[in-house]
């Protein structure tokens, strides 16, 4: 038998996607399809004043919050956020109105107006004193730490708001049911979670209601919580009609309406000794999470357990806290809040070494988490800890120093960063999901039933090569059922670097016991003598893993994956444009499924990188993204994209199936600071993203 | 998508003959060429317009010849038609360099050079180089012809001394004397628009025009005599900073603008010295 | 918008004549998807910045979301469905990372075929800089077509 594990398997979603058969959401369709239109608000905060309706009714279907059978709210974290504004509107863009007919024309054609009695918005969030979460993580004694260095640096670190803009914009199809109940279709990351908002919303058991994933063109966490909104307002529609409707959003209400990843403003003080030693961190963390709480509590704590980057440091102490303002809610978006405080670290770290007068990859050695050293919430780092790897081997293969030193004074420079990135949820959160995944026995071989969710990132064949091997039936017997909360068990959500080492290791178990009740019996055998067979297994936590969410001290994360970028620039005197011309990385992922997979995550998470570092920025005015067009909001196209030289490292983690760890969304966190240093050793300081040629002008200048 | 598409009306004239008579006895009608623009305004649902006049199949008004050193190109020449012709290459090729910079490789198969002028966006890639060529624009109407000097073609932002009844038909190309230079500083390398363009022609009274920094496409008459008078190259950059009108925009900065637009006349007296 | 008031429009689509009585200002993209069931031509931002909606019309990819029907009177087009699961790009795509989501990749796919047979990497950078793909950072797109160009086609299995 061939192994599938660790081998370029044929794709097990590639054939559709290739020839335009794949089914997104907005290639379905049902008889008596009635097309939606969301009426959203237009300024930033107040209260609803009147609704008119100044249109022909006839044919419509109109909903409002009275007409939601369940509690009107978007069930997540905390219960604030409704689902259709009722008297007062947060933030420009909050739906307020969901229209529905059969001609998609009489919805563009149909007149509303809203009357507003505004109120004073907050916008800045230094100013905000609303916060939804703080976060405090401290070991050792500040003070004493700051009475051992022999230099204190200061420094300010900004990042703002990134949208995701997967291609395929988010999208629902609603069917109401006989007996009350409805199935939606969508674009989607994380079913159980629209299922559990539908159930509240609508007022419906769990068995009224089923989610079922279309194929979904990118999510990158866009499609993580906001689903559960558009889902919502779909079947609204959908149950007071009695028709299915299809909702989907063009590009520009996407990007006006839909999370965005959190900006920060992140602070640092840090305590160096002359050789170049970390010995004290003090670190304050700001996020803005917009007019709603989502999910920015565990935004800022990932951000918060990131904040000192893959450094130790005996002496630590980081505030952080997220806060509301009149903007749209932000929400996931790949690295989910290390990506803003790993930038700050690094970019932090490179100041220290230049005050030093010390060699960019001196200090990470020094410095660089190894086995066996704690973090700043006490977690013992295992044998699987890799900074020093791979600082080594990007180091060495980009040729860092050499060019570094050519350089000195011309327009290229070469910039490094280190970082690290907790796979699974946080702290307790894994045990809290309590996932689950099931194998089904088929007469051909076996099927997986697990609501991870692909995306693009590859799951569905990474799912298929791994209960493959554990039950040693060649690759291509091993389907995958669509996830379909009607079928599948819930998993978890589609997040967090967890869906080949949590989900993947459940369906590892469920394939060896499986083998093991089959015995030498193929499947359709087994079949005939036995029956049916269906494997379900249960998340178990690690041994020895714990976690206190209220001292936020312990084991943080089961494990980290570790990478180190080395990113060359070659700057434009004429324009100040800083182009990106290679990119080497090393990253160290515990093992590599599929190999091509990995790859393709870590190449296109640091495109999206780039892209957040150089020249994607949300243009805010009066609270709403006033650049919502992709001709204004730019992302990097095949010019914009340099080479990158990859290399995969693996140091295998005990509790991953075959030693994996996560790779979803490590490869963008480091970008940004590396592209910034690279900047830097042009002689520039910048100290935010994204780093334009405006930006770098003035810089320049100054 | 967001016009309803019922209420309106294309137009399909048999001849450039009938679809200026149309022009002239049944508009209001937008003639159509590439649709790159106005389709964006209909997706948008920001197009006013209802009734428009397909040109598309209109042949007359393609092709390039070259007479006598005049070059003529139609008004429905595409960008890729541009890029890809043998006399557009040898004799403007700052032309093809704009249209290179053009969108991308779905937009240049499109896009039309009399399309380009008649949108009249200040950030119009084209329009820098036809306005440093001394381009004459051909209008006709169902009852007659004119020619009218690029430069003096617009009267303000989007607005033109084009009448509703006349179409872009062609543009001619006098010879150009003197090394030919383009730049576009778009928001990335491709598929953007332009913060800064500029088109020079370095002869002993040097042409060179601005899109992006003014209200319209500019030539730049003061900085262009200091040059043909003499001035040092920092002395014609501080002229032309005082001479262009840039903004701040969702794009860039005015004093990026500024900057960069004085740092692209220094790179294009150099790279034509 | 009854059918039949509408002057029909001729077209080759994927090698077959069609005739389509729709409005003349109706978008390619919503006439392929909606009137001609071919789904596999998406949209992704309506301002032809994105590719999603590449077609080939008369040998030329074009933003298929920019285009009145009323202009392609005549036109030969082919779509994502035309190759027919059987060209050498669609292929080296599934087997070389050109695709992860795969909303881009038709779109993708026909503007690389319109690159011709032999394109070098500076051409295939240039010729796609109108498809935007947020998935792969295009790597394992330029390996796809390099793989292609050195395959010789062969049956969808």
């Amino acid at each position: 038998m061939i192994q599938a594990v660790g081998r370029n398997v044929s794709r097990k979603d590639g054939a559709d996607k290739v020839d335009g058969t794949a089914g997104y959401v907005d290639d379905l369709t049902r008889p008596g399809l009635l097309h939606a239109r969301t009426i959203r608000s237009t300024i930033p905060c107040g209260d609803i004043a009147r609704v008119r309706l100044d249109f022909d009714r006839a044919g419509f279907t109109i909903v409002d919050a009275r007409d939601i059978p369940g509690r009107n709210l978007v069930s997540l974290i905390v219960d604030d956020q409704p689902c259709l504004a009722v008297d007062q509107v947060r933030h420009a863009a909050e739906p307020v109105l969901l229209l529905a007919h059969e001609d998609r024309e009489r919805l563009i054609e149909a007149d509303v107006q809203i009357d507003y009695v505004p109120h004073t918005p907050v916008f800045d969030p230094e100013a905000s004193t609303h916060v939804f979460k703080s976060v405090a993580i401290a070991r050792g004694v500040l003070e004493e730490g700051l009475r051992q260095a022999d230099l204190v640096i200061e420094g300010e670190y900004r990042t703002g708001h990134q949208e995701h803009l997967y291609i395929e914009p988010n999208g629902m199809l609603a069917v109401p049911e006989q007996g009350g109940g409805v199935t939606v279709y969508g674009s989607l990351q994380c079913p159980y979670y629209v299922h559990k908002a539908l159930c509240v919303l609508l007022n419906l058991p769990a068995d009224s209601v089923r989610v079922v994933q279309a194929e979904t063109g990118g999510g990158f966490g866009g499609k993580e919580e906001y689903p559960s909104i558009i889902a919502g307002h779909a079947c609204l529609l959908a149950l007071k009609s009695g028709r299915p409707v299809k909702l989907v959003y063009d590009r520009t209400e996407d990007m006006l309406a839909t999370t965005k990843r959190h900006p920060s403003i992140v602070r640092h003080r840090t305590g160096v000794t002359r050789d170049g030693r970390l010995v004290a961190m003090d670190i304050d963390v700001l996020m803005d999470g917009g007019a709603y709480c989502t999910l920015s509590p565990v935004v800022l704590s990932r951000g918060c357990l990131h904040a000192t980057g893959p450094y130790r440091c005996d002496h630590v102490r980081v505030n952080g806290r997220v806060v509301m303002t009149n903007t749209p809610p932000n929400g996931a978006f790949r690295g989910f809040g290390a990506p803003q405080t790993l930038f700050a670290a690094d970019v932090h770290l490179e100041r220290i070494a230049e005050a030093l007068g010390m060699d960019p990859v001196r200090i990470r050695e020094i410095n660089a988490l190894r086995p066996g050293d704690t973090t700043a919430t006490g977690q013992v780092l295992g044998a699987d800890a890799a900074a020093l790897d791979v600082l080594r081997a990007a180091v060495e293969r980009s040729d860092f120093h050499r060019k570094r030193e050519a350089w000195r004074g011309t327009d290229k420079g070469i910039g490094v960063s280190l970082f690290f990135h907790g796979a699974g949820f946080t702290g307790s959160g894994e045990v809290k999901l309590k996932s689950q995944a099931s194998l089904e026995l088929t007469p051909t071989g076996v099927r997986v039933l697990a609501s991870s969710t692909e995306i693009g990132q590859g799951q569905r064949t990474v799912h298929a090569q791994i209960v493959a091997d554990a039950l040693g039936l060649p690759f291509d017997v091993v389907e995958v059922a669509t996830p379909d909360t009607a079928v599948v068990p819930d998993s978890g959500p589609t997040v967090a670097s967890r869906t080949t080492m949590v989900v993947g290791g459940l369906l590892k178990r469920c394939a060896e016991e499986m083998r093991a009740r089959m015995g030498r019996l193929t499947p359709k055998a087994y079949l005939k003598k036995h029956g049916p067979l269906v494997i379900t297994k249960a998340y178990e936590p690690p041994p020895g893993l714990v976690w206190d969410d209220d001292t936020y001290r312990g084991s943080a994360y089961g494990t980290y994956g570790w990478a180190c970028d080395v990113i060359e620039v070659e700057r434009d005197p004429v324009t100040s444009e800083v182009r990106p011309t290679r990119v080497t990385t090393a990253q160290e992922i515990g093992k590599a499924i599929f190999p091509l997979g990995a790859r393709g995550q870590i190449e296109g998470g640091t495109a999206q990188g780039l892209g957040w570092a150089l020249i994607e920025e949300v243009v805010m005015r009066d609270g709403a993204m006033a650049n919502a067009q992709l001709t204004n909001y730019i992302v990097p196209t095949t010019l914009d994209t340099p080479p990158m030289d990859v290399v995969i490292v693996e140091k295998p983690y005990a509790h991953g199936p075959h030693g994996a760890k996560g790779v979803g969304e490590m490869p963008f966190d480091g970008v940004a600071p590396a592209v910034v240093n690279a900047i830097r050793s042009l002689g520039i300081d910048i100290r935010s993203v994204p780093a334009t040629p405006e930006r770098i002008m003035e810089a320049s200048r100054s | 998508m967001r016009t309803a598409i019922s209420p309106l009306a294309l137009v399909q004239p048999r001849s450039l003959g009938d679809a200026l008579r149309l022009l002239r006895d049944e508009g209001p009608l937008t003639p159509l060429a590439g649709c790159t623009d106005v389709f964006v305004g209909l997706n948008f649902g920001t197009l006013r317009d209802r009734r428009f006049l397909n040109l598309w199949h209109l042949d007359d008004l393609r092709g390039i010849e070259r007479r006598k050193g005049v070059i003529r190109i139609g008004a429905l020449t595409t960008y890729t038609d541009l890029i890809g012709s043998a006399i557009v290459r040898r004799h403007l090729p700052m032309l093809v360099a704009a249209a290179r910079e053009i969108g991308a490789v779905q937009i240049q198969n499109r896009g039309t050079l009399g399309g380009n002028i008649a949108n009249g966006s200040p950030a119009g890639d084209t329009l820098p180089v036809l306005a440093a060529a001394d381009a004459l624009v051909e209008l006709r109407s169902a009852d007659w012809v004119r020619t009218v000097r690029f430069t003096e073609f617009y009267t303000g932002y989007r607005a033109s001394v084009r009448r509703p009844e006349e179409l872009i038909t062609a543009i001619a190309f006098p010879a150009v004397e003197g090394a030919q230079w383009f730049r576009k500083v778009g928001t990335r390398a491709a598929q953007s628009i332009s913060k800064v363009v500029m088109a020079g022609v370095r002869a002993t009274r040097p042409r060179i025009a601005f899109g992006s920094v003014a209200p319209t496409v500019v030539r730049v008459p003061r900085t262009e005599g200091a040059l043909a008078a003499g001035a040092s190259i920092d002395q014609a950059r501080a002229i032309l900073q005082e001479e262009i009108r840039p903004i701040d925009d969702l794009r860039s900065t005015a004093s990026y603008r500024r900057r960069v637009a004085a740092n692209l006349l220094a790179q294009f007296w150099s790279a034509t010295d | 918008m009854t059918a039949v008031a509408f002057p029909a429009i001729h077209l080759v689509l994927n090698g077959k004549r069609v005739a389509v009585q729709v409005h003349p200002m109706k978008r390619l993209l919503d006439v392929l998807r909606e009137d001609c069931g071919l789904t596999g031509t998406k949209e992704g931002c309506g301002e032809g910045e994105c590719g999603a909606c590449t077609v080939i019309v008369d040998g030329r990819a074009v933003n298929a979301c920019l285009i009145p029907i009323g202009q392609a009177d005549g036109a030969r087009i082919t779509t994502i469905e035309g190759l027919r699961g059987r060209h050498r790009l669609q292929a080296a795509f599934a087997a070389h990372g050109g695709a992860q989501c795969g909303i881009c990749t038709p779109g993708m796919i026909l503007a690389a075929v319109a690159l011709g047979p032999r394109p070098t990497l500076e051409q295939v950078r240039t010729g796609l800089a109108g498809n935007i793909c947020r998935c792969t950072g295009y790597e394992g797109i330029y390996r796809a077509i390099t793989a292609a160009q050195d395959s010789v086609p062969r049956k969808r299995p």
